[in-house]
Parts: structure tokens; sequence; C-alpha cells
């Protein structure tokens, strides 16, 4: 019994079967990528994971949980963090106050009503802010205008964002989409450092196959809507029906 | 100081000496001379300067943080009116309770029209909250004639009851707002050689009130409620995936700028007890816009310098007439005279309006962050000659 488990799950838009009875099992502390061609239906699974869709029919279980009919922001209640393809930052904050909202999120829960009090006299989410900067190497951009990054800095900073809660499942949909080769390489090391200091389950869609096979231990092999294969990286990789979905029948 | 760090402390502090010596400040000109028309140190103006403040103070923390532009809050400051005027005629003519009032009741009104407007953002909640404060304009223009006085307005009467104060004075007329017997209307003349100045009590009660509601606004901006909201402007959909509901804070804003409304509207009817529907007129919801944006939006003080400046505008140049221009040009020619007075005329009097606009739009154009961003730019001006001093280039933080 995985972390996260999509069981018979479809998603029509009008005439579009974008999801046709996907199943998907991702185990703990794993990282399992999820593969295929454009218009795969990728992105749509991943929006019925983090409640911004609802599929027609199955179900989707996070932690014994299901996460069907929930808002986006009690599922990250629940444990499920969110990076986007373009990162999603706070633009016009600075790096440290981007790094203080998750931290009050994390502790306060979805609303809370904080009085009069300075934002910086909170000590301790303050120290843990700082932490997770110094991890990422960006304790040095603290008061920079989030806004006024590279856009590596601000995908370093998002998923800091989400990591400062200790989210139980990591969801990276493309997250070195339009980067340069450098940038790709440092987010691959980044994410690999993520996975062995903490515990925590990766889920991440890709179309690089570089980033899939340096950082993935399963492969779901995803098209037209349904699982073709899910196997390991080795195995996926010589896989004649994989070849067939991306390269079309004549390979 | 209070909590506050030391830049928001000394523009607290600023603005507090500021607001203490207007009636110096704003009287520059010795009376009877020519240029006596430009003061505006009399009480009646000063009160509308500190009380435009406070209700675009208010404002500011919604639209400036938030971004959600509300249309309607003239809607509030109507309210707080209303209810300002009928704490009078109930219970006594002490200004507090009738404040007090004036402020739960617009943030009751806000909690409603806002619960509602709320679901939608953008231009539709702009045109949400502009429908409601228009269906309360005629709601108390007409239909709720009893509670508002609807044409003529809400006014005091000598039979009201006024149970814990008297109905009349001793003289027989109907008694004035006031604080513990401190009548709001009281203020006392100093002459020094031909310059006189005006010291109002309602004035400077105002101006106490106003201080409170802008060391508010700092540390409302300060707090984690403040930088939530901040967040919500810059990314909603960062803000809902890291787990934060956003609309119990936009709610909770714009509850407190209706309070902020609210306020103001008390205040006015402190000031003069009456209370009219055209307080609540979908220009007088426009103008608190204008106020904000013309000082600077999502700026401690924008929004005072902003409300000072359009009520300004609005008292000084509407007074000036024709006769005034032709005295001011009698130096000229007699036809290049006409000629410049018939140009300048559309801009005076009742056209301030135009003067207003092109002051709008030189300012949205040249200056897109008001006049804070005016006196800004200006202090990096004077500034510059010290820039030579590595110090203070490398404090700059580099962006």
């Amino acid at each position: 019994m995985g972390i996260l488990e999509v069981k018979d799950v479809n998603k029509r838009f009008g005439g579009l079967q974008a999801l046709g009875n996907v199943n998907l099992s991702v185990a703990e502390n794993t990282c399992h990528a999820i593969i295929g061609p454009n218009g795969a239906g990728k992105s749509t699974l991943l929006n019925c994971l983090v409640g911004k869709l609802i599929p027609d029919t199955g179900s989707v279980m996070f932690d014994g949980q299901s996460v069907l009919g929930r808002t986006p922001f009690e599922i990250n209640q629940m444990g499920i963090s969110r990076v986007f393809q373009t990162p999603e930052i706070f633009g016009d904050l600075t790096v440290m106050e981007n790094m203080l909202i998750p931290c009050f999120a994390k502790r306060d829960g979805s609303f809370a009503l904080h009085g009069i009090r300075s934002v910086m006299s909170e000590a301790e989410l303050r120290d843990q802010a700082e932490h997770m900067l110094e991890e990422v190497n960006m304790i040095d951009k603290r008061d920079m205008h989030s806004a006024s990054m590279s856009r590596g800095d601000k995908r370093r900073l998002e998923m800091a964002m989400c990591l400062v809660q200790k989210p139980k499942l990591l969801l990276l949909d493309e997250p070195t989409a339009g980067m340069a080769r450098a940038d790709t390489n440092n987010t691959i090391d980044l994410l690999k450092e993520i996975k062995e200091k903490r515990n925590i389950t990766i889920a991440i869609i890709e179309h690089d196959m570089h980033v899939v096979f340096s950082l993935a231990e399963r492969i779901t092999v995803l098209a037209q809507g349904t699982p073709l294969v899910e196997d390991t990286p080795e195995n996926i990789k010589g896989h004649p029906k994989v070849k067939e979905a991306y390269l079309g029948e004549a390979a | 100081m209070f909590g506050l760090n030391k830049k928001d402390a000394s523009l607290l502090l600023i603005v507090a000496v500021l607001v203490a010596f207007a009636p110096f400040l704003l009287n520059p000109f010795p009376e009877g001379s020519a240029m006596a028309q430009f003061n505006a140190g009399y009480p009646d103006l000063m009160q509308r300067f500190v009380i435009f403040g406070i209700f675009a103070i208010g404002f500011n923390i919604l639209f400036g943080l938030t971004g959600y532009l509300s249309f309607g809050h003239a809607a509030f400051l109507g309210v707080g009116s209303y209810a300002a005027v009928w704490m009078f005629k109930l219970l006594s003519m002490n200004v507090l309770p009738a404040i007090v009032l004036a402020v739960i009741t617009a943030g009751i009104f806000a909690l409603i029209i806002g619960y509602v407007s709320l679901r939608r953002s953008g231009i539709y909640f702009s045109i949400l909250t502009l429908a409601f404060a228009q269906m309360s304009f005629a709601l108390a223009y007409s239909v709720l004639t009893p509670i508002t006085g609807g044409e003529t307005g809400l006014q005091l009467a000598l039979d009201d009851p006024r149970i814990l104060g008297s109905a009349t004075t001793a003289e027989g007329n109907i008694p004035v707002p006031g604080l513990f017997g401190l009548e709001m209307r009281d203020s006392v003349e100093l002459m020094m050689g031909s310059w006189v100045f005006t010291f109002n009590l309602g004035y400077y009660f105002c101006a106490i009130i106003m201080l409170i509601a802008f060391y508010l606004s700092i540390r409302i901006f300060r707090s984690p409620f403040g930088m939530m909201l901040r967040a919500i402007k810059s990314n909603q959909q960062r803000l809902n995936y890291t787990g934060l509901n956003p609309r119990p804070y936009t709610l909770a804003a714009f509850v407190i700028s209706g309070m902020y409304a609210g306020l103001a509207g008390g205040l006015m009817a402190s000031m003069d007890p009456l209370a009219g529907a055209e307080r609540m007129f979908w220009t007088a919801s426009g103008e608190v816009v204008l106020m904000t944006i013309l000082g600077g939006v999502g700026t401690l003080i924008g929004p005072v310098l902003g409300a000072g400046m359009i009520k300004y505008m609005e008292n000084i140049i509407s007074k000036i007439n024709s006769d005034i221009l032709h005295g001011w040009f009698a130096f000229l020619p007699d036809g290049l005279e006409d000629l410049v007075v018939t140009m300048i005329y559309p801009f005076i009097g009742k056209g301030w309006h135009l003067t207003l606009g092109i002051v709008f739009m030189l300012v949205v154009i040249f200056l897109p962050g008001g006049l804070v961003e005016g006196g800004q730019r200006l202090a990096k001006l004077f500034g510059r000659k010290k820039a030579d001093n590595p110090k203070s280039a490398s404090t700059e933080p580099a962006e």
C-alpha cells in the first residue's frame, strides 16, 4: 500500500478522454516519475491529485484519506506540496517573507488572526525559514525582492518554500522545463540532496529523460490518458511499448 | 517605539508633528493678503483632511495590500454617519458612543457585503461592491426614509429623546456634539501680527483618532496578517498551494477597511451632526480610490497625502472665481488679460474637477507610485550629492 493510491481515475473534457482508468501507486520514500508524450494526461493527473480538478470517477487516496472534494489548501495541509512548471512565488515579497508564509501556514493552519505583532518577532519561524534558506544556499539573498531573481533561484526558492513545510509528498511538475543545462543539473543535485536528507516521497512529472533517469526509482509511462507500463528505470529504457509511444509506430 | 521599527516610528512621529502644527502650516499667508485664499488652516477643512485621511488609510488596507479594488466604500462611510447621528438623537450628544456605534455598524455592513462580493475577484468584485453601494444609496435616498431622512438627510431635532443627555440646551436650542462637556466646535484663535491661527477642538479630536488609525495601519502592514494580504495580491495560486485560505483573509481586510470608513463617517457626523444619502453616492466611492492612487497605493503615508491633496483642491481651487482671476492678471493689457482669464477659467471654480483630472493623469503617467514616489524621487535627487560617499551606495540592496 503506497502513500498515494490512485484508483480507476477517469477524467473527460467534453469529447476528450484526458484520463482513462488510471491506476497508480506511489510507495513511501521513493521517487516516482510519470513520463509520457505531450497530451498524455500528465498534468491532468497532477491537477487531480492537488484538488485543482476533480476526476469524474475513481478515487485518490493520500495517506489513508481521500483527497477528492478537498480544496488545494486543505490538501496542502494534509502534506502534499506542489512545485509548478513555472516557479510560482510571491514576487512582490522578499525572499525571507516568501519563506515565512509557508512557515505560518504550517504552524497556524489555513487561517489565523495574528493580532498586530510584527512578522519579524516570530523568532521560531524565522529560524526555521533561515535554516531552510541556508540549506538551499540562498541565505545571502534573504532581503532580495524575489521577482528580481533568476529563474533558477526562483525554482530553488519555490522548492525551499515547499520543503520548509516538511511535506510527506512533494509533487514536481516539470521542474526543469525551459532551464539551461547547468540549471537542470543544479536542480537534479538539489533534488538528490533532498531525497537523501529527508524522509520524503517525490512524484515527478518530466519530459527530460536525463532528469528522470538520474532521479527516479520507479517510472510510470502514460500515453493517451492511460498508463502503459510501470517499472524501474532500467527496464523502461529499452521497453518497446515506451519507444512506440514516444516515437510512433514506425520506430 | 510602540513596537515599530525605527523607520516606521519616525514616519509616525513626522505625521504626528505635521498634524499637531497643521493650523500653522496650512495658514502660511497673512490674513487679508492676496494669497490668503490659499490658506487651508480653517477648522472645517482641516477636519475634512484628517477624516478623509482615515477613510483613505482604511481603503488602502484593502486595496493597497490585497489588490481588491472596492468601488463601494462610501456605503460604509454613509452607514457610519447614519449610525452616529442616530446615537446623537437617541442617546446623548457625546461623540464617543456615536463613533463606537458607527464603527460597529459599518463593520457588520462590511461583513455582509464582503461575504457576498469576495466570491469574485478583479473587475467582478469591483462591480459587485459598486452595485451594493448604489443599492445602499437608493435605499437611504428613498425606501428607508424613516431611518435615513431620505432626500433631506438625517438631522437632529428638538424633540429627540437623548435619554442620557438633555434634549435641548438651556436656551432651547439643539445641543451640539461634544466630548464630556467640551464642544467639538470650540476654537481658540491666536493672532500673531496679521496672521490668524485657529485651534479647533474637533480638529484635534479627529487628528488624535487619525494618528491612532495610522498607527494601527502601520502595525497591520507589518504584521503576519499584512504579509498574508500582500501575498494574496502577489500570487493567490501559490497561497492556495501553500495551505492558506485567501477568503477569510480578504474578508477580514474588507471588514477592517469598512470599519475605518465607518469611523470616518462617524467623525464626520460628530463634526457636523447630519447625514445624507449623497455620502454613499458612487462618486464618493470613486473619490477615495483617487485619493489612494494619487497618494500612492500600498504605501503607508500615501493615502493621507492623497486625501489632503484632493480635499485641498476641492475647497481652494473651487473658490477661485473670474473676479479673482481678473485681479491676478490686472497687470496685463486688457485684451491679453481677458484671454488669459478665459483660458484658465474652465479649470477653476466648478471646473476644479478638470484640474483634478489633469493632476491625476499626470501623476498616474509620470509617477505610478503616486505622490510618495514623487517624494522618493526628490529625496534621491537631493541625496545624489552624497552618492560619492560609498557607504550610502552600499546600503541600497542590489536589485
